[in-house]
């Protein structure tokens, strides 16, 4: 019926000495699709995003985007086939401004040497104001223009969200990890950033693996929900297919932090 | 590292503030220190040229650390060997090869930024304390090998090596002292115009994205063994550069200037100065040059005693250094400023 998936996850196994965190996961993600990657605490979300991320190495299976293994890839060459994240616990870079760690963000769309560095040869400075100007326009997309020359560490909780989305859309990402983006968000907060994900996936055609905790926002931004449990999949299938299912009711229910 | 929350950051304490005008604090600051440091010279002795000329070298090595530590979060305590590496490459080049200084000088660079780009790779695998007593061998290991019996003929042994001191060009009508300090001033000028340079751009920011975060870094694509082995070749290529001006300008190389306390002494003026301000080096080498001497002035005998005294001062008083009042002057010239 559909062609490709732009992501493959094909029987996917992670073991950290003894714990299985990933059991045989495979999933597929449709281009121009959210999928919501559900589960609670410890169900191996993180792993997977990690072993996309080519941070963690799984023990089996493959990784495809656009139907290529991306398993021998170092994990700096990520960005290259189009992988973009956040951090579940923010990953920012404290003592840079806001600006300038949205600008590392572009740092594999930009080349330089350290030679024509520190000449400030014209090419590099031609390419530094075409990135300004680029790092300006996320920079308004996002609303971060007032905190833009600030250090990240002084800044709250929710804004260091925002300028860590900023920070992985600069990179432009075929294909955009989010690792709980509501988490510490107040409801009225959790309800705009619902929208902020679906305009990123409508004005920019980024395609969305989304981990969240929040079901809400899951239920109503996601196309197609996966839902793990001590790293199986439990279920797939439409947010009121996974909701409705009694495995899926059942962990939810046995874990304490839902 | 933080204590300059609002001025951004701002490593090479240059960036003009957005919307203001472009003769801004810090630069006329910049542009006063200079002016002085070319004017002072011409009515000062040759022995006090002398020892400016030796604060613009070790701000020349201070500020190289600062590239490695305040910038890519790599800790030396070893800089002292490749300062000697420098002053050996250019005294062998120049006492037995005949290599004009002018030429010896940025070879000296080209050789210490190829071992301090080797030891890079090893240092990889090192973090932290780890890596600062890996360096701390580089620094002990130094001397001894100089001395060596074996490369004798080359290095002079025990007794060093004796190097030319170069004469004015063009017949200028200065002293050597003179001469030798206005060569390493506008050397000095032009590295730390490159490293403003270098840090302010995609480099730059890479390194300081290796230095807060290695992991989401990588995950932006920044290759950490690369920039990491860069930086560590830059900043042990200029520290070359400075042990290469150190060698004219004392004409003499020997082992024992370069031990270990002479790194530790580095690391103490990038302290002095502010970690990861450049315009500090200049300061923190001043510190390390006037201080000892003022403390031995106090008493003759309790000269280190009294020395610790003052480095216990500076660190309790400003644990930022000199940016630390920089920063802290700025903000009351602004205030005065905006009464008017
Ligand atoms: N680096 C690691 N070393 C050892 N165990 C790990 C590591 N990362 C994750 N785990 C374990 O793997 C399991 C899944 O964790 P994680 O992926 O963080 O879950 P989630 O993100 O779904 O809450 C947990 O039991 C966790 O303790
Ligand atoms: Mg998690």
């Amino acid at each position: 019926m559909q062609g490709q998936p732009l992501l493959a996850v094909r029987d996917v196994s992670v073991v950290f000495g003894g714990i299985v965190a990933l059991n045989n996961v495979s999933f597929d993600l449709r281009q121009g699709n959210i999928l919501g990657l559900i589960g609670p605490n410890g169900a191996g979300k993180t792993t997977l995003f990690n072993c996309l991320s080519r941070l963690y190495q799984p023990s089996k299976g493959d990784i495809l985007v656009d139907g290529a293994s991306i398993l021998s890839r170092p994990a700096h060459k990520i960005c290259d086939v189009g992988i973009g994240r956040t951090f579940q616990n923010v990953a920012l870079f404290p003592n840079l401004s806001v600006a300038d760690n949205i600008r590392v963000g572009a740092h594999s769309h930009t080349k330089s040497d350290i030679v024509s560095d520190a000449l400030h040869l014209p090419w590099t400075r031609r390419q530094e104001h075409t990135l300004n100007e680029r790092v300006d326009e996320i920079i308004a997309y996002l609303d971060l223009q007032a905190v833009q020359d600030q250090l990240v560490s002084g800044l709250p909780f929710g804004t260091q969200k925002r300028v860590e989305l900023a920070r992985a859309l600069a990179a432009e990402p075929k294909i955009l990890l989010l690792d709980e983006p509501a988490g510490g968000l107040n409801h009225e907060e959790v309800h705009v950033l619902g929208d902020l994900i679906r305009r990123i996936r409508d004005d920019r055609k980024i395609t969305v693996l989304l981990v969240e905790h929040h079901m809400g926002l899951v239920m109503s931004i996601a196309d197609h929900v996966v839902a793990l449990n001590f790293g199986s999949k439990l279920a797939e299938g439409t947010p009121a297919q996974v909701q409705s299912n009694p495995d899926v009711i059942k962990a939810y229910l046995g874990s304490k932090d839902q | 590292m933080s204590t300059a929350q609002d001025t951004s950051a701002d490593i090479a304490g240059t960036r003009p503030a957005a919307g203001k005008s472009i003769l801004t604090v810090p630069l006329v600051a910049s542009l006063a220190t200079l002016g002085l440091l070319i004017v002072v010279p011409l009515f000062l002795k040759n022995f006090v040229v002398f020892q400016l000329t030796m604060i613009v070298i070790y701000a020349i090595a201070i500020l190289s650390l600062n590239i490695l530590t305040g910038a890519s979060g790599q800790v030396s305590l070893g800089h002292s060997a490749f300062f000697a590496v420098g002053a050996y490459a250019t005294g062998i080049m120049m006492e037995h090869a005949n290599v004009p200084y002018l030429l010896a000088i940025p070879i000296a660079g080209v050789i210490c930024f190829v071992i301090g780009f080797l030891f890079g790779f090893p240092a990889l695998r090192l973090k932290g304390v780890y890596l600062a007593l890996a360096t701390f061998a580089l620094a002990v290991a130094a001397p001894p090998l100089f001395k060596l019996g074996t490369f004798e003929h080359w290095t002079g042994g025990v007794q060093g090596l004796l190097v030319t001191k170069p004469e004015p060009p063009f017949g200028l009508d200065i002293s050597q002292d003179r001469y030798v300090y206005y060569l390493s001033l506008t050397i000095a000028l032009i590295i730390y115009l490159l490293s403003v340079n270098l840090l302010n751009s995609r480099s730059g920011r890479a390194l300081m994205a290796i230095r807060d975060n290695e992991i989401a870094a990588s995950s932006m694509g920044v290759d950490l063994a690369l920039y990491k082995t860069l930086a560590f070749g830059i900043s042990a290529g200029f520290t070359g550069i400075a042990g290469a001006l150190g060698a004219i300008t004392v004409a003499y190389v020997a082992p024992d200037a370069y031990t270990f306390n002479f790194a530790i002494a580095l690391f103490l003026g990038m302290v002095i100065g502010g970690v990861g301000w450049l315009p500090g080096s200049l300061a923190g080498a001043a510190f390390i040059v006037f201080v000892p001497n003022i403390a031995e002035g106090i008493s003759k005998g309790l000269s280190y005693a009294v020395f610790g005294v003052f480095i216990f001062a500076v660190i309790f008083l400003l644990p930022n250094g000199a940016r630390q009042l920089a920063y802290y002057l700025y903000a009351q010239i602004k205030k005065l400023v905006s009464r008017f």
